[in-house]
């Protein structure tokens, strides 16, 4: 996996920072998402992050509302994956759901710093950063196949158009 | 070892015994939407699926942005409400019904050991009435109406024992905001809240939907209240079906059981901009604030309009605050017209806006400006939520924002009992 650059925030980063509720029922296209992307909390974040770098937060990342274009935003922001402390579990399901790749290690939390390039490797589980290599717990086979999907529709879209094939070679 | 409510629910559910970390596939009982619905409609348009599996486990209610406030907001109305038509969706609420959670809850889809799952985070309302019930996202909810599945992963519970009685103007929302400042907004994340002790026998079911609502805001998956005699009485004539009353075992294993005796508790506030930061109204009382908010699908139901209305009975709100006034659903509001807590509240100086969410998300009805501070009975107060990034919140009970909306400034509802 490629190195990213780190955008390092606190504990609680909500989804109403993620993503203003004043755009969740206005704003539907996901580039436009991308514009807004941590917008009450870090103005300058969607006009200077770039494709491959890596959110890194503490503890609860994505708390509050269940709005997706939380996840939706930060993929379409470039981001590679969230690295935190801990996950909401609505904002956890979310990312996959959006083939966001999302990471806890609090270890690797606590020694890396903004601006400072590292790597994941999400099938060894391992973080590269400066200070040393930190590991985590790979998320589980059928969580992987979801994000190798790209997310959840097009994963069931995938499965979908396999089980078609296979009753048309079971027909033909 | 027993098992816990959740235990038992997903279990049946997935026909196996199951215990806390366990995941599990399961079908929904209902599946509830909103506004979302015209982009779970996108979504579910990309499966390239004609037919939703189940219609009748789906419930729309439009209450976010109601009626709509620009052109963008009526097409999603207009493409939610012929996608109701094209897939004959048979539970549809428009516009005039109220707030989601108050109208699935009053029209009798959440129900005792069902499972019900919902696009938005509040979701976790309906343990109120004994159900499990847990917020999903827009991906989900468009896989669900295409598959009738899900996998959710069984979660642990923390027990919350609650004894003893209210003193005066103290109420369920300053005892879970007490909660949920000394256990953190992470407390509860992935797994159950289960409201218990005598004192949760003593709450009103509007008091329990405060609860359970708010329980979201330790992260909670779910809430849960045992189901009881005021349950199945508040249910009666609503029901959309049969239920099964579903309670944990006495020996059920339980990560952690926290002790609150309600008697000791005194009005909460929750200071900008987390819902975990947490002070007695002591603390904070005088802080001058632009606008009130007594309403939402947290507080908005006639036991919170009544003690709004007792507050303010043949009183005005200070000259220099604007206070809004948003009933949960149209029949809390039909009830507040018949007992006159509306009069009341309108002849005081308040405006009452039409059931929905109002301005509780930011997108109409009473933004805020840089620079505002607000006092709401809503369940959120981060950052930028109702208006400006430089605005503030305050999230308080009927009683205190009714109470601060006399002064001007926080107060004290206690010296109005």
């Amino acid at each position: 996996m490629s190195k990213g650059k780190v955008w390092k925030y606190g504990d609680d980063v909500n989804t109403d920072v993620i993503f203003p509720g004043k755009y969740t029922y206005s704003v539907l296209d996901p580039a436009e998402m991308a514009k807004h992307a941590l917008e009450d909390l870090d103005p300058e974040f969607a006009h200077k992050v770039k494709p491959g770098d890596i959110v890194v937060a503490g503890k609860n990342f994505g708390c509050g509302s269940s709005r997706e274009q939380a996840a939706t935003c930060l993929k379409f922001a470039g981001v590679q994956a969230v690295i935190a402390k801990s996950f909401a579990r609505i904002f956890f399901r979310n990312a996959i759901n959006q083939g966001l790749p999302v990471v806890q290690c609090s270890e690797a939390v606590d020694n890396v710093e903004s601006g400072e390039k590292i790597s994941i490797d999400f099938a060894a589980g391992q973080i590269k950063g400066e200070k040393g290599i930190f590991t985590f717990a790979p998320l589980p086979e059928f969580i992987l196949r979801i994000l190798d999907s790209g997310g959840l529709i097009p994963y069931i879209k995938k499965k979908k158009i396999e089980r078609e094939k296979n009753l048309g070679d079971k027909n033909a | 070892m027993g098992q816990t409510f959740s235990e038992k629910v997903l279990g049946a559910k997935a026909r196996k015994t199951v215990k806390a970390g366990e995941i599990v596939t399961v079908s929904p009982d209902y599946i509830l939407t909103h506004d979302n619905s015209a982009a779970i409609i996108q979504e579910f348009r990309k499966l390239e699926i004609e037919r939703v599996k189940c219609a009748e486990k789906i419930v729309i209610v439009l209450d976010h942005v109601v009626p709509a406030s620009s052109e963008k907001y009526a097409q999603n109305h207009k493409d939610i409400r012929e996608f109701v038509r094209e897939q004959g969706i048979p539970h549809f609420f428009d516009v005039h019904h109220g707030i989601c959670h108050q109208v699935f809850a009053e029209n009798g889809f959440a129900l005792p050991g069902k499972l019900i799952l919902g696009a938005d985070s509040h979701t976790t309302s309906y343990g109120a009435l004994g159900a499990f019930s847990a917020g999903i996202g827009r991906s989900e909810a468009a896989s669900v109406w295409a598959t009738d599945g899900i996998w959710l992963k069984v979660p642990e519970t923390i027990r919350i024992e609650m004894n003893g009685k209210f003193p005066a103007m103290v109420s369920a929302k300053d005892v879970i905001l007490k909660i949920i400042g000394d256990e953190g907004a992470d407390r509860a994340n992935y797994k159950a809240v289960e409201f218990a002790g005598p004192a949760a026998k003593n709450l009103s079911l509007a008091s329990r939907l405060v609860m359970a609502n708010m329980a979201a805001e330790m992260g909670a998956k779910n809430g849960y209240f045992a189901p009881d005699e005021k349950t199945i009485s508040w249910l009666e004539g609503r029901t959309q079906g049969e239920f099964d009353v579903v309670v944990s075992d006495s020996d059920a294993d339980y990560g952690a059981i926290l002790n609150y005796d309600l008697a000791t508790i005194e009005p909460q506030v929750a200071c900008p901009h987390t819902v975990d930061n947490v002070r007695p109204v002591s603390e904070v009382q005088g802080t001058p604030f632009h606008q009130a908010i007594i309403g939402t699908c947290t507080n908005g139901r006639i036991e919170d309009l009544r003690v709004a209305a007792k507050i303010m009975k043949g009183k005005k709100i200070h000259p220099g605050v604007r206070v809004l006034v948003i009933p949960a659903s149209r029949r809390e509001y039909i009830q507040a017209l018949q007992e006159g807590e509306l009069e009341t509240l309108v002849s005081a100086g308040c405006l009452v806006l039409n059931p929905g969410c109002g301005p509780c998300l930011g997108a109409h009805q009473g933004i805020l400006a840089p620079g505002e501070v607000a006092i709401s009975t809503a369940n959120r107060n981060f950052r930028g939520r109702m208006g400006s990034r430089d605005s503030a919140i305050y999230l308080a009970s009927p009683a205190t924002v009714a109470a601060s909306a006399l002064e001007g400034k926080i107060a004290d509802p206690r010296k109005y009992e």
